[in-house]
This record gives C-alpha cells, sequence and structure tokens, in this order.
C-alpha cells in the first residue's frame, strides 16, 4: 500500500498553535505543499510576521527570519536584495500587512520587489483578542469596536487588492478564499502561481486569503465558513486583480 | 598622492566599500544625505545594491532582512531618523544581526534643526529602542577616523552579532579633510554559518527576537547581557591628550574633543596643566582609561554639544572622586575655544582656591 | 603657518567652491586641510560661507570662530562676519558689491572689485577665483602654481579648457594687490 496523503517536508513536526476552525492551518499547508511540489524547500526563506502566526517559523521547514509588526515586506526586500538566490515570502495578517505595515507593502509593490507576500484576512486582530482591525467589516462588533464598526467614527475597511492594483508596480494580485474544498484547490492554484512568478524573478505578487476567525467572530466554526460566504466575500470579492502573465500554472 | 579631499558623509561611503559593504538602504535627511548619493552613484560601479527606502523604519527593516543573509549592511540617517530606526535596531539586537548604522546628529527634540549636535548620546548608548540591550557606539573626531571607523564598526558588528554605531555629528559629515583609504586595513570576513538564504546540506537557520516563554527569554536576556559584558572588557577605545599631569581633564567626545585640545593648548600656553580625554567607544565607554586618565586630577570638565548627556556616564565612573563640571552648548551652536579655555580657568583657579 | 578663513557670500557666488580649492591646494601642497561649510536651506541668492584651515601642523578645531582672513563677497556677508575677524587680520571685500567702508580700523582691508574684474575676463562666474589670486598674493598661504595643479584635479576633463580661464583670473586678482 502507497502513502496518499502525509505532512508536506515543508512543514516541521511542530504542532500548529491556531485555535479549532481558524483557517491559518490550511493555508499554512497549501504554502507547504506549494514548497514541496517547486523543490525550493532549499532555498526558501519564510518571513515571519506579527499576530497569530507570529510564529509560523516552528512550523515552516525552511530558512526563517522573524519581522517586526508590519515590516516584513521590508525585511523581506532586504532578504531578497542581498540573496536574489533565495526565495522570499512573507505571511502577514490584516492587522500586519493593512495597519502597522501599509507603507511597507504599497512601496514593495510599487518596486515590484520580487517576493510572495501571502495575505490572511480574516477582518480581525486574533492575537491580541479580537480588536478592529483596518479590514473588520461595516457594522461589525469586535473589542474595539463594541458598537459595531460605524464608517464615520472607525473609518472604512481597506480592501488591500484594489489598493495595489493602483499602481503600476505589482505582478500579480488574487484574492482568494479557503472555505470550502472547491475554493482550496483554487487558493493553491494562486499560491502556486505566485511563487512560481518569483522563481522566473517575475515580480511582486500578493495573494489575499479570506480566513476565518471563530474565537473571535464568537462564532462557531461552521457558521464561521458562512459568515466568510455571507459578508466577507461581499465585500471583498474574490478574483484576479492583476494576472500574472506567463507563469507554467498546473496544479 | 593617496590622499584625497573629501566630506565626511562620502568618506563613510567609500569606507563602506573598502569594508567590503554591498548593501545599503536609507533614506534621506540633512545633514548626511551626501552618504546616501555617494553610495547611490558607488554602488552600481561596484556591483553593490543601494535602495532608497519608503521610510527609515522601512530602512532598518531591510538592513536586517539583508543581514540575516550574512551581508555586510549599512543605513544611515541623522537623528529624527535614527528615532525611526529605533525600532528595527532593537530587533537586531534581539535577534542578533550584525549591522552598521551611522547617525550624523543635529539639534533636537521633535524635528529640531539641521546643525550640528550631540544630543543623542543617551539614545546611542544606553540602548535606545525597547529592551534590554546595547549598541556598539563609535565616535570618530575627523574624516578620516571616520573612514577608518566603518571598517571597525562592521568588524565589530561582525565579530559580536550586534548592530554597531558611528556617532557623528552635522559638522563632521559636512567637511572636507583629506583622508587616505589605502592605508584603511582590510578586515577578514568571517563565514556566517547562521546566515539565510540557500540552506543546501545544513540545518534551517532562524532568526527571532520572539521568546514567549520567561524562562527562556530570561536566558536570552542573560547570554546577551554577558555578551555586552565581554564587549566591555575588550574593546573600549580611547584617546589621551596631555593628561599624564593634568590637574584639569576635559572629557569630549568626537569633533568637540578637538575643539578641547585647542582649549587645552591655550591653557597650557598659561601655565594651567590641563589636558584632554576623548572616549572613541561611547558604549562601551572606556571607564577604566578614564579613572587612570584623571589619576593626576583635581577637576574635571566634561564639553558637549548637548544639554548634558555624556557628563552623566563621566560622574557615574569616576564615582564621586572629583567634581565634574559640565560645558554644552546646544541646538546646533559649538563650543568655541575660548570659551572652553575660560571653563578651564574658572576651575584652575577653584582648585587653587581650595589649597 | 596656520592660517584660517571665512569666505562669505550670497549663494551662487562660489564661495564654497572657492573654499574647496583652497583647501584641495593646500592638501597638494602636504598641509594639514580642513574645510567647513555651512549648510542648509541656502540656495542661489541665500547665504552661504564656509571656514578654512590651512597649517602646517596637524588642525585642531576646524571650525573659525576668529579668521586670520575674512572674505566678504556680499554686503550681509561683511556685516556678519566683520565684528569675527582677528585684530591684525584682512579682510577682502567685493568692491563690486559692497559699497560700504569696513567699520573696524584694527584690521587690514583689501578692495577687490571682483566681479568687474571677472566681467572683463568675459565670465562673470570667475569672481571667486579673482578674490582668491587677491589672498594668494597678499598672504602666501599656497602658490597660485598649486592652485591651477588642484583644478586639474578636481575638474573632469571636459572641464580642462576652463583652467586658462581660471589662471587669468587668479591673476587679475594677484594684479590688484600690486
Amino acid at each position: 500500500m502507497g502513502v496518499v496523503f502525509e505532512r508536506p517536508k515543508a512543514l516541521t513536526e511542530e504542532k500548529f498553535s491556531y485555535c479549532p476552525g481558524c483557517h491559518h492551518g490550511i493555508i499554512h499547508r497549501l504554502v507547504a505543499e506549494v514548497i514541496d511540489e517547486l523543490g525550493i524547500i532549499d532555498n526558501t526563506v519564510c518571513v515571519s510576521s506579527v499576530g497569530c502566526s507570529v510564529v509560523n517559523y516552528q512550523f515552516f521547514a525552511t530558512d526563517a527570519i522573524q519581522a517586526a509588526h508590519g515590516r516584513a515586506p521590508a525585511a523581506a526586500t532586504g532578504v531578497k536584495r542581498a540573496s536574489p538566490d533565495s526565495i522570499v515570502f512573507t505571511y502577514q495578517g490584516d492587522g500586519d500587512l493593512a495597519a502597522m505595515g501599509t507603507a511597507e507593502i504599497i512601496h514593495a509593490a510599487a518596486r515590484n520587489e520580487n517576493i510572495t507576500v501571502v495575505f490572511v484576512n480574516n477582518a480581525i486582530y486574533g492575537m491580541t483578542g479580537g480588536q478592529m482591525a483596518p479590514t473588520t467589516l461595516k457594522g461589525q462588533k469586535t473589542t474595539t469596536s463594541p458598537y459595531g464598526r460605524d464608517s464615520k467614527r472607525e473609518g472604512n475597511p481597506i480592501r488591500v487588492c484594489e489598493l495595489l492594483n493602483s499602481l503600476d508596480g505589482p505582478a500579480y494580485l488574487e484574492r482568494v478564499s479557503v472555505h470550502d474544498p472547491k475554493h482550496v484547490i483554487r487558493a493553491k492554484k494562486a499560491i502556486k502561481k505566485a511563487f512560481q512568478l518569483q522563481v522566473k524573478g517575475g515580480g511582486f505578487s500578493l495573494v489575499e486569503v479570506l480566513s476565518a476567525c471563530p474565537t473571535n467572530w464568537h462564532l462557531s466554526p461552521l457558521a464561521a465558513i458562512e459568515w466568510v460566504k455571507q459578508e466577507l466575500m461581499a465585500y471583498y470579492p474574490l478574483g484576479v486583480f492583476r494576472e500574472a502573465g506567463e507563469v507554467d500554472g498546473e496544479c | 598622492m593617496s590622499k584625497v579631499l573629501m566630506k565626511g558623509n562620502e568618506a563613510i561611503g567609500e569606507a563602506a566599500i573598502a569594508a567590503g559593504c554591498r548593501y545599503f538602504f536609507g533614506y534621506p535627511i540633512t545633514p548626511q544625505s551626501e552618504l546616501p548619493e555617494y553610495l547611490a552613484r558607488r554602488f552600481p560601479e561596484v556591483g553593490g545594491v543601494y535602495l532608497q527606502a519608503e521610510s527609515e523604519v522601512a530602512a532598518i527593516n531591510m538592513v536586517y532582512g539583508a543581514a540575516a543573509t550574512g551581508a555586510r549592511v549599512l543605513t544611515s540617517s541623522s537623528s529624527p531618523g535614527i528615532s525611526l530606526k529605533q525600532e528595527g535596531i532593537s530587533y537586531a539586537a534581539g535577534s542578533e544581526l550584525p549591522c552598521l548604522i551611522v547617525n550624523i546628529m543635529r539639534g533636537g527634540p521633535g524635528l529640531g534643526g539641521i546643525q550640528p549636535a550631540q544630543s543623542d548620546y543617551f539614545q546611542a548608548t544606553k540602548g535606545g529602542g525597547h529592551g534590554d540591550y546595547k549598541v556598539i557606539v563609535l565616535a570618530p573626531a575627523s574624516v578620516q577616523e571616520l573612514a577608518d571607523m566603518v571598517g571597525t564598526g562592521f568588524d565589530l558588528a561582525d565579530k559580536y552579532r550586534n548592530p554597531a554605531m558611528i556617532l557623528g555629528d552635522g559638522f563632521l559629515g559636512q567637511m572636507m579633510e583629506p583622508v587616505d583609504f589605502e592605508g584603511i586595513k582590510k578586515s577578514e570576513i568571517a563565514e556566517k554559518t547562521w546566515a539565510v538564504g540557500c540552506k543546501k546540506g545544513r540545518e534551517r537557520n532562524v532568526h527571532t527576537s520572539l521568546y514567549l516563554d520567561p524562562e527562556e527569554l530570561e536566558k536570552h536576556n542573560i547570554k546577551l547581557a554577558q555578551k555586552y559584558e565581554l564587549i566591555a572588557e575588550n574593546e573600549t577605545m580611547a584617546q589621551e591628550y596631555l593628561t599624564e599631569d593634568a590637574e584639569i581633564v576635559v572629557v569630549a567626545y568626537g569633533l568637540v574633543a578637538r575643539i578641547c585640545k585647542a582649549a587645552v593648548e591655550k591653557a597650557r600656553a598659561e601655565g594651567i596643566r590641563a589636558g584632554v580625554f576623548r572616549p572613541i567607544t561611547l558604549w562601551p565607554f572606556p571607564q577604566k582609561v578614564l579613572r587612570k586618565a584623571t589619576a593626576a586630577a583635581r577637576g574635571v570638565l566634561a564639553v558637549e554639544m548637548s544639554m548634558g548627556q555624556m557628563v552623566e556616564d563621566v560622574r557615574l565612573y569616576l564615582e564621586g572622586r572629583l567634581p565634574v563640571r559640565f560645558y554644552g552648548r546646544a541646538g546646533g551652536m559649538a563650543p568655541t575655544t575660548q570659551a572652553v579655555y575660560e571653563e578651564i580657568k574658572k576651575i584652575s583657579l577653584e582648585c587653587r582656591g581650595v589649597e | 603657518m596656520l592660517k584660517q578663513l571665512i569666505l562669505a557670500g550670497f549663494g551662487g557666488q562660489g564661495v564654497l567652491s572657492m573654499g574647496q580649492i583652497l583647501a584641495q591646494s593646500g592638501m597638494v601642497e602636504g598641509k594639514e586641510v580642513t574645510w567647513i561649510p555651512s549648510y542648509g536651506p541656502e540656495m542661489r541668492g541665500g547665504t552661504a560661507n564656509c571656514a578654512v584651515t590651512v597649517s602646517t601642523s596637524p588642525i585642531n578645531s576646524p571650525l573659525v570662530a576668529e579668521p586670520d582672513i575674512l572674505v566678504a563677497m556680499s554686503l550681509p556677508s561683511l556685516e556678519k562676519f566683520e565684528p569675527t575677524v582677528k585684530p591684525g587680520g584682512w579682510v577682502f571685500v567685493n568692491s563690486s558689491l559692497i559699497k560700504v567702508e569696513v567699520k573696524r580700523k584694527d584690521i587690514k582691508v583689501c578692495q577687490v572689485p571682483a566681479n568687474e574684474l571677472a566681467d572683463e575676463l568675459g565670465e562673470v562666474r570667475t569672481a571667486n577665483m579673482v578674490m582668491l589670486g587677491a589672498i594668494l598674493a597678499t598672504e602666501q598661504i599656497v602658490s597660485t602654481a598649486t592652485v591651477l595643479e588642484a583644478l586639474k584635479k578636481v575638474l573632469p576633463s571636459s572641464k580642462h579648457h576652463l583652467i586658462s580661464l581660471n589662471a587669468q583670473a587668479l591673476q587679475a586678482g594677484a594684479n590688484v594687490v600690486g
């Protein structure tokens, strides 16, 4: 009997520290599978960010550095410029990328820096306990928008792919979701495309992955999936915003 | 003729090339902009990477990333920009990633001014950002020394896997003096087995400053503290001028020490036995040498282009043995030779009055 | 020998480059030199100045509080720096632009119509070199031959045809002194 399913080599044996129903685990696995499939484990550098995935260097079996809050695209730029043969990816949440690190992500994209960004958008601050994120939806209750996010008071959510798509720089921008198997397959394709693009020197790629946070949304894992479909996807439409061009994209 | 007349800021750039540095990430700010401008012009000629970041914050984090690959990497700024870099410096210290940071100081606080000052002494020598850490701080006094200390800074940073800083001021950055690059000693850069990048055949390398387990973080803190003790034991540098028989020792660093030297010569000409003690490493402070240099002294005068920062260390390290007076100018004003001379004279009269 | 100079004028009058050429020349002659500029938002029309020290022994402070020689290319620079000149020192006044008398009686004054002389050479931008010619004919800081040698070093070869013009400017300044 052959082995039909096993842990990707790009994942360590460390157990994930994520909550039940959280999608980080799925997204980690997709990234790891892509690293395995592209055979780049020996020259990949993971740039970890600050948020729930802050210790993801314990999970990815690659070289890694841990970057300050929001600065992962800058740190990744440093790695890539000094070690151009490395495949460098950041893995950032919405607080890290779309609040603290807004300048860094915009300028990395504008420079068309040859790095890959996996951007996990769950519309809330997970690690610190459910505070409002830059991507928190209008009306959404969090511990720091307890009456529901009011545009007049707390401003409006930021659509990162659309924002970056206004720049000439980036090579590839796509928003995906991992709430059901069909979308998981689509998400993996996107992540693979992003890494392939970098391998070919194609420039800046960002895959935004909509993700559930049942714990801080105060929903069951299944209800959280529904919420991704009904609410998140309504405000953050899935799709390709910037086409990668010529990339061998089979999965 | 191997000497060239060069601005301090530009000399740092050329010296960085001589020291094997090929990566610079920075952001323009007066009075250090000639350095990024110089490297933007020169690095492409030597295969280096110059990148103007979107901010000082981004620049220092690019430095952090490049340092993790084992590259010799440089960034520079002036006071307000260095404040922005403190986050990244703390991370580099915590992750033990070597890099060289240049601060060509200007007056503060806040936006302050653009004229020379020495008011970032506390920030540079006491950590600067959050957490228990130290940065190796070098304080050159001439354009030649600025150039010489670039290599020294990189070597020390590599040796101890710690950020190092060159602390200059707007005068040093802007002034021109002859500088000889041929005489700069070339350093051997040891292989950095800890670097991230292509890991073929080795265990993976991970750099982080995160230790969620308090016991682990304390262990890390203790390890860092032991490293700092080692640096303090082995790497202090100082220069003494006529201190042997000096009854008054003037303590000053950087360019100000040269002003003090001129003042001391003037005092000597009038029979006042004065000398200058110049710390070259500000951290670690050459405290033992200071105590030795003031062995014959009856009074100490600290002179700075600030309202009094280094003077606190001078008092600390002299342990109350001697009266320590302070004379400072701030905001871009510099002490004159005459003013320092008059301070020396005052102390001399006081000392004699005691007799 | 220790000579400290302050060279001051409007931005665009070439006071910074005049100082650099002097420092460069001192270095070529094996002397110790420092050049230190005022810096900041001075552009054309603003005030600019630099301090130059040329010495046969190592230079302590490069800051010049009491210059041996002041070069005033414009009225505001004369007004600003006249009080700082060392008693017995020199002030070189660009008499093309400065129509007032030097007030101090304890310093020597040399009037140089630098702009007019430079104009006669067909290039008003050589006014700084005219001034330098007058200084060097008065105080032997460096030789004019060294200045021309230094110019060859600092000017790109595409600008070497300007060296003879600069030589004429230096001579025109020297002639003022006599």
